[in-house]
């Protein structure tokens, strides 16, 4: 026994570098068999489980056989499972998603006019929803029982028992609308107005401006969760000994938290809050169909209408694939901020 | 506990040991009101044949015009095509609990499944289902759900698998450690010693003292399932014969009934969706704190 961890120890600075890189090879090798299941079930999913997709994307059109079996034959979906599945990944690395049947265009091409909004959607309302979140969490762990915390858990878990597109739709009639004597105050649909000034300036106030709506729909909703997973956390950390020493050091109050209890708190958070990434994306859609914004999530729902598979495939796995990527950033981030983790 | 106890005692012990819970489970004033909302939403919702008239629903039997606001005829006011919209929330309300409550125990059997198999067998088993609970875990739900309601034929069965398939890696994961715990106490390993299989350890006697954790999880899922029912119907993937809370919503939007300021079509849904995942929610945290006995009286 003995030996063993004496040559261990002998070994430790050398051997320190090619864990670091076997940790994140791992991690790396992860994500990249979960990108591989979103392909499988991509491909699984809108290719063998609908029987045949030529009659469900002619559901409501009357069509002859031969129109059925050129429709077919032009997919490419005559072929073997096989040699579908082949050709799907060969096209895949391409960076080829296939065509969509409404738009008759390319499905990547259609997924790259669209990620530009939903990247600052979905960006905007993560960031504020984080910081407001992790504010109202320190606050109501800290004073553990006390007013602000009764008052942000009850409204947090209110607010996260509310479908998010109801929210919207609320927020579209008081604000977008009116209600009463009290006029629109914020566009209804869409990112911008057709009847903007040249400029930079005001197309980009224009843009702000009909952010606001589906920015405050989202952060109204995700920021309970973050600020329950960080009320948690701190309350965790709140036993703690550190603490106990922190004040005994004479630091006052406001430097405990800051410096001491809510360093800790956060690490946690940071794994939880990627995690609910996902959340993000499935709230994105719907806030996106309320306010018509012309982001993934909208492009999603105009696929599902029609049905157009190859459109639907194409943002199954753009959206999947993105979370999984985030996921996996997030824990190698994870790795590089607790000290902890690293040591072991 | 060191003595073997007969088998009859096993009954009155656990029926103490539920009465215990029930004592600590009134304590909770959030649990008691979850409870109570539930059982009168749950009550109303399955009255709703007997205590109102079906044929009011049709929209070829009504003769109100259509968005009318509340009045006293129509104390909720009217939807696009004349019908009430207290009629039309009361027996949406069916459709939400219905669906909410069977893809919960479609999560929750999933989860179980899933979460002891991968605890109890170890190795390669427990690799294979810990990397898809992961995946799963990971991947947006409603994206999932939508893809496959999209693919299948739309009604009551594809929305209830598209949620359930979609919501039981927590659950997995839950199981999955407490099993672990569970699995080192001496009484599984007497049970194993004594010559008990997989089968015989894991029902008899990991089981029984996972379930109280599973059903306050599945609670919690009841809620979520809820809201994802609501958005699947809400973009119109639910079922299309069925009036539900997610649906009318829906058709408010599709009419233009919100662009027509007519609040009291969009509130009732909504508060309804509102107040049943509340009270699930609520119910749900108050079962984890009867089970869970750090959490009783918070961190201090």
């Amino acid at each position: 026994m003995t030996d063993t961890r004496d040559r261990d120890d002998v070994r430790r600075p050398p051997a320190r570098a090619p864990r670091i890189l076997g940790f994140v090879a791992l991690k790396l090798g992860g994500g990249a068999l979960s990108l591989l299941l979103v392909v499988v079930l991509g491909f699984f999913l809108f290719r063998v489980l609908p029987g045949d997709p030529a009659r469900t994307m002619t559901r409501s059109a009357p069509v002859s056989a031969e129109q059925l079996a050129a429709l077919r034959h032009r997919f490419g979906l005559d072929q073997p499972l096989y040699v579908q599945f082949r050709d799907f990944l060969g096209n895949l690395v391409r960076g080829e998603l296939g065509t969509s049947y409404t738009y008759n265009r390319p499905v990547a091409e259609l997924i790259g006019e669209r990620i530009g909004p939903t990247v600052l959607l979905v960006g905007t309302a993560t960031v504020l929803a984080v910081l407001l979140g992790l504010w109202m969490g320190t606050r109501a762990a800290w004073r553990h029982g006390g007013s602000a915390d009764r008052w942000f858990t009850s409204v947090g878990l209110t607010l996260w028992s509310v479908p998010t597109f109801w929210l919207g739709l609320l927020l579209l009639m008081a604000f977008g609308v009116g209600v009463g004597p009290m006029p629109g105050l914020f566009p209804v649909a869409g990112m911008s107005s057709p009847d903007v000034p040249p400029g930079v300036l005001p197309r980009v106030l224009d843009v702000g401006h009909h952010l606001v709506l589906p920015c405050v729909t989202l952060v109204a909703v995700i920021h309970a969760q973050f600020m329950m997973v960080m009320r948690s956390s701190l309350l965790e950390e709140m036993g703690e000994e550190y603490l106990t020493t922190a004040r005994a050091k004479g630091l006052r109050e406001d430097l405990v938290r800051r410096r001491h209890a809510v360093p800790n708190a956060l690490l946690p958070t940071v794994t939880l809050i990627f995690l609910h990434l996902g959340l993000v994306v499935s709230g994105a859609i719907t806030v996106e169909t309320v306010f018509s914004w012309p982001g993934l999530g909208l492009l999603t729902y105009e696929a599902l209408r029609v049905p157009d598979l190859p459109l639907l495939q194409g943002t199954f796995i753009v959206l999947a694939g993105s979370v999984i990527v985030m996921n996996v950033l997030a824990e190698l981030l994870y790795r590089v901020l607790d000290p902890r983790v690293r040591a072991s | 506990m060191t003595t073997n106890p007969p088998s009859g005692n096993v009954r009155s012990r656990r029926l103490a040991a539920l009465a215990d819970s029930w004592r600590v489970y009134r304590a909770e004033r959030g649990g008691v009101l979850g409870l109570a909302v539930l059982v009168c939403a749950v009550l109303l919702a399955v009255l709703a044949p007997v205590l109102t008239d079906s044929a009011e629903l049709d929209v070829t039997g009504v003769d109100a015009s259509a968005l009318r606001p509340p009045g006293a005829q129509h104390w909720l006011g009217t939807d696009e095509s004349g019908r009430s919209v207290l009629l039309l929330t009361w027996w949406g309300a069916r459709m939400s609990l219905l669906v909410g409550a069977a893809a919960a125990v479609l999560s929750m059997v999933i989860g179980t499944v899933v979460g002891l198999t991968a605890a109890h067998f170890g190795g390669w088993v427990e690799t294979v289902l810990l990397r898809l609970t992961d995946f799963f875990l990971v991947l947006p739900a409603l994206v999932l759900a939508i893809a496959l309601s999209t693919v299948l034929s739309r009604g009551l069965f594809t929305i209830v698998l598209a949620i359930g398939v979609t919501s039981w890696p927590q659950t997995a994961r839950l199981v999955r450690a407490q099993t672990l715990t569970v699995e080192t106490r001496p009484y599984v390993e007497r049970a194993r010693a004594l010559g008990g299989g997989h089968g015989h350890v894991l029902v008899k006697h990991v089981l029984p003292s996972v379930l109280p954790l599973v059903f306050a999880t599945t609670t919690l899922t009841v809620a979520s399932a809820i809201i994802a029912e609501s958005t699947l119907s809400f973009l119109g993937l639910g079922d299309p014969s069925r009036i539900s809370w997610g649906a009318m919503l829906k058709s408010a939007m599709d009419t233009g009934a919100v662009t027509a300021g007519a609040w009291w079509y969009l509130l009732p849904p909504g508060i309804g969706i509102a107040v049943v995942v509340l009270a699930f929610t609520l119910c749900g945290r108050a079962l984890e704190t009867v089970l869970n006995p750090r959490l009783r009286g918070g961190a201090e």
